[in-house]
């Protein structure tokens, strides 16, 4: 058991802090739930992959680095501690991404990858639908095969980053006379401008457009974005399911920096007595959050799968964040009421208040541990 | 980087999780708590051989060195147990003793402690104001800050009548609390002192978060296997999703105070040690809030075994470092005021 690392990684952390020393923008960029941040956080990624820091993990032949998990743990951590602004091709890079290494073809991986390295092609998620959320498996729009691919049809809703995204994936209903809800699904992509796609941007609690409703007609889709065997969508989808709730969606390092603007905060405000143990808890939970996720790191590189583990991860890092910046709101006093409060603190609280509710939510995390981690009977949702 | 326990200390759990289950510790915590030491006593003697309280003592006193992953394992699974006794405080006293400016104390004391043959309990600064099991230890030490730091100690035998009938009682009968006695002699005094006893505390601490966390991980066992087979409308109460979110949340809480403690094993910093003793004990005291609200009435008695966890998980809470102290060291301590990565993954690690 050690928490060391090797002198290539303490190397690699030297590099990466050295480049985001020089790059790293010197002011907050505006939103990137709005036209214009979202323009700017793509020069910003374009910037990041022009020296290969955009996506570091990759195999080098995508833009990436391959360096692994424990270096990603590490890029992560430098990158938030310098400040550096949110990443708007985050869908795509952990969700989409992981599914094509998993279950995409060669040649998808060769078409997609690069340009959603560079920022070019951002990605949105196209999995909820009015009447499925968590209960995904309902899902009822359809794929219907027609010549040399399928058309799309129905309504797909909070698809974060949609209002000015590029491209959207999500699963389907292929077969729709299945005996069980969750077979005959088929995970595509899509392009958000192709004829049949009209895209309703929808405000978030601030009136920002961070996600859209997606309202499709007969959406034509070759062959050729089809992600795993038609029908299989399923258990495409879950690979990626896993690893929204597990490694990738929040990486500690950003929690690493978040508690550590707080602590500073508290002390240059003098060191507020009533939100004292709300700080502190929020300083030990990043830690607690840091040294959970290189455990669960240790594990996966051992060769042991995510499994439910990654729904403890899912229900701690959300509400965490909530805390996190509910603590730096009543810190702020007053001022804590205002949009743009200082240090980016509203806005990310807006932000942390999704948390729970996406990424299946908290309640259905808690019924995983409990069945799949305590081993409790199954009972009524 | 490699953040897991390695086969060795699984089997080191492994072999103390045996011990600790074929030697019925709930009789055993029990009849200590009736002030009956006896079975308690031969119980260290088998924690001892396995060589539990040599991990704070240097190899040159027959202890094993500092071997801090090794003692927290060893904490989770007395706490899992419940074991009774002042093991946290002898674990503290060895580390103590091990400072430099202490080796004709070393050379006195820690071999007694390695091999279970003294029962040590102790005071120090940033600790309570009791000694635990006062009435029972071999050797009682307590450093008090006249002087610049002046370490007592009053040792054995005496009057253990009149001792007895001083003993305050803990919200957890199996831990019995004394005021540190009169009288004794002072073994060292100065700056070593102070620095030891900072040491020694967080020992103290690293220790109290390990069994707080095993504590919390066996109200957690029981109150699972407990709802699954208690019925109420026709179903296992463990069917209920309000039921089932509950013991969700301890887990989860129990999950993410692991990590902080072995970390903190690793670290031995003080601010680290804090955060683990916070959140370890937290999760602890929410899942025994949990345990009692699920069992129901059941959970309300002394007579059921449960109780000895319920209790200690309040207990430890308040041992070695309130909540509140412990919050303060994190944010007064190490870490915070560096920037960046320094903070909890910087050049400490790297």
């Amino acid at each position: 058991m050690d928490l060391t690392y090797s002198p290539a990684d303490q190397a690699f952390r030297a590099e990466a802090r050295a480049w985001l020393d020089a790059h790293v923008p010197a002011g907050p960029l505006p939103s990137l739930e709005t036209e214009e941040g979202f323009a700017v956080h793509r020069a910003w990624e374009a910037e990041l992959a022009a020296d290969g820091w955009s996506v570091v993990s990759w195999p080098v032949a995508y833009g990436g680095r391959d360096c692994g998990l424990t270096r990603w743990l590490v890029f992560e951590e430098e990158y938030w501690a310098a400040g550096a602004p949110g990443r708007v091709g985050q869908n795509g890079v952990s969700l989409l991404a992981p599914t094509l290494f998993d279950h995409g073809t060669e040649e998808q991986r060769a078409r997609v990858l690069p340009p959603m390295a560079r920022g070019e092609v951002v990605w949105a998620q196209a999995w909820s639908e009015p009447e499925a959320g968590s209960d995904l498996a309902s899902l009822r729009s359809r794929a219907v095969r027609t010549d040399g691919g399928w058309l799309l049809s129905g309504q797909k809703t909070w698809s974060s980053r949609a209002a000015f995204a590029d491209r959207a994936f999500g699963l389907f209903r292929s077969e729709p006379d299945m005996p069980k809800p969750h077979q005959g699904l088929t995970y595509l992509m899509f392009d958000l401008r192709a004829q049949g796609v009209t895209v309703r941007p929808i405000g978030r609690l601030d009136g920002k457009p961070a996600f859209a409703e997606l309202f499709l007609d007969e959406v034509f889709v070759p062959d050729e974005d089809v992600i795993g065997e038609p029908g299989q969508g399923w258990r495409v989808a879950m690979s990626t399911a896993g690893n929204e709730r597990g490694l990738t969606l929040r990486s500690p390092g950003r929690f690493l920096a978040s508690a550590q603007r707080l602590a500073a905060l508290w002390h240059e405000r003098g060191r507020d007595p009533y939100t004292r143990d709300r700080v502190a808890d929020a300083v030990i939970g990043a830690r607690a959050y840091q040294l959970f996720t290189y455990a669960a790191a240790s594990r996966f590189l051992d060769g042991e799968p995510l499994g439910p583990e990654s729904s403890l991860n899912k229900v701690f890092w959300s509400e965490y964040d909530i805390a996190l910046h509910e603590t730096a709101l009543d810190l702020l006093g007053g001022e804590g009421e205002l949009t743009d409060a200082e240090g980016g603190w509203g806005e990310g609280y807006v932000f942390s208040l999704a948390g729970p509710i996406y990424a299946g939510t908290n309640e259905i995390q808690r019924d995983i541990i409990a069945e799949r981690l305590l081993g409790l009977p199954r009972g009524r949702r | 980087m490699r953040f897991l326990l390695d086969d060795e200390q699984t089997a080191f759990a492994r072999s103390l999780d045996a011990l600790l289950t074929a030697a019925d510790t709930p009789a055993v915590v029990r009849a200590w708590g009736a002030g009956d030491h006896a079975a308690g006593r031969a119980l260290w003697s088998r924690i001892a051989e396995l060589g539990v309280f040599a991990l704070a003592v240097p190899e040159a006193y027959e202890g094993v060195g500092a071997r801090p992953v090794e003692l927290a394992v060893a904490f989770v699974e007395l706490g899992r147990h419940g074991v009774p006794g002042p093991v946290v405080e002898t674990v503290a006293a060895g580390a103590l003793l091990s400072g430099p400016g202490f080796a004709h104390l070393a050379k006195r004391f820690l071999p007694g402690v390695a091999s279970g043959e003294t029962v040590v309990t102790v005071a120090l600064p940033g600790g309570g104001p009791y000694v635990l099991d006062g009435d029972v230890a071999d050797v009682e030490l307590s450093v008090c800050r006249d002087g610049g730091g002046e370490l007592w100690v009053v040792q054995g035998g005496g009057d253990r009548a009149g001792l007895r009938s001083r003993v305050r009682r803990s919200l957890d009968p199996a831990r019995r609390l004394v005021l540190p006695r009169p009288g004794g002699q002072v073994l060292a005094a100065g700056p070593q002192v102070v620095a030891g006893a900072a040491d020694a505390l967080c020992w103290a601490r690293l220790a109290t978060a390990a069994q707080a966390l095993g504590v919390g991980l066996t109200l957690l066992d029981r109150t699972v296997a407990y709802v699954k087979q208690r019925s109420q409308f026709g179903v296992p109460v463990g069917s209920f999703q309000a039921v089932r979110h509950r013991l969700a949340d301890a887990k989860i809480a129990l999950e993410f105070a692991r990590p902080l403690v072995f970390g903190a094993a690793l670290t031995m910093d003080p601010a680290d040690v804090a955060a683990a003793k916070v959140a370890a004990c937290e999760a602890a005291y929410t899942t025994a809030r949990t345990a009692l609200q699920l069992h129901g009435a059941i959970g309300y008695t002394a007579e059921y075994d449960l109780s000895l966890w319920l209790t200690k998980a309040r207990a430890l809470r308040s041992a070695w470092g309130s909540p509140g102290e412990c919050r303060g060291v994190v944010l007064g301590g190490g870490g915070i005021a560096h920037s960046g990565a320094d903070f909890g993954a910087g050049d400490k690690f790297g």
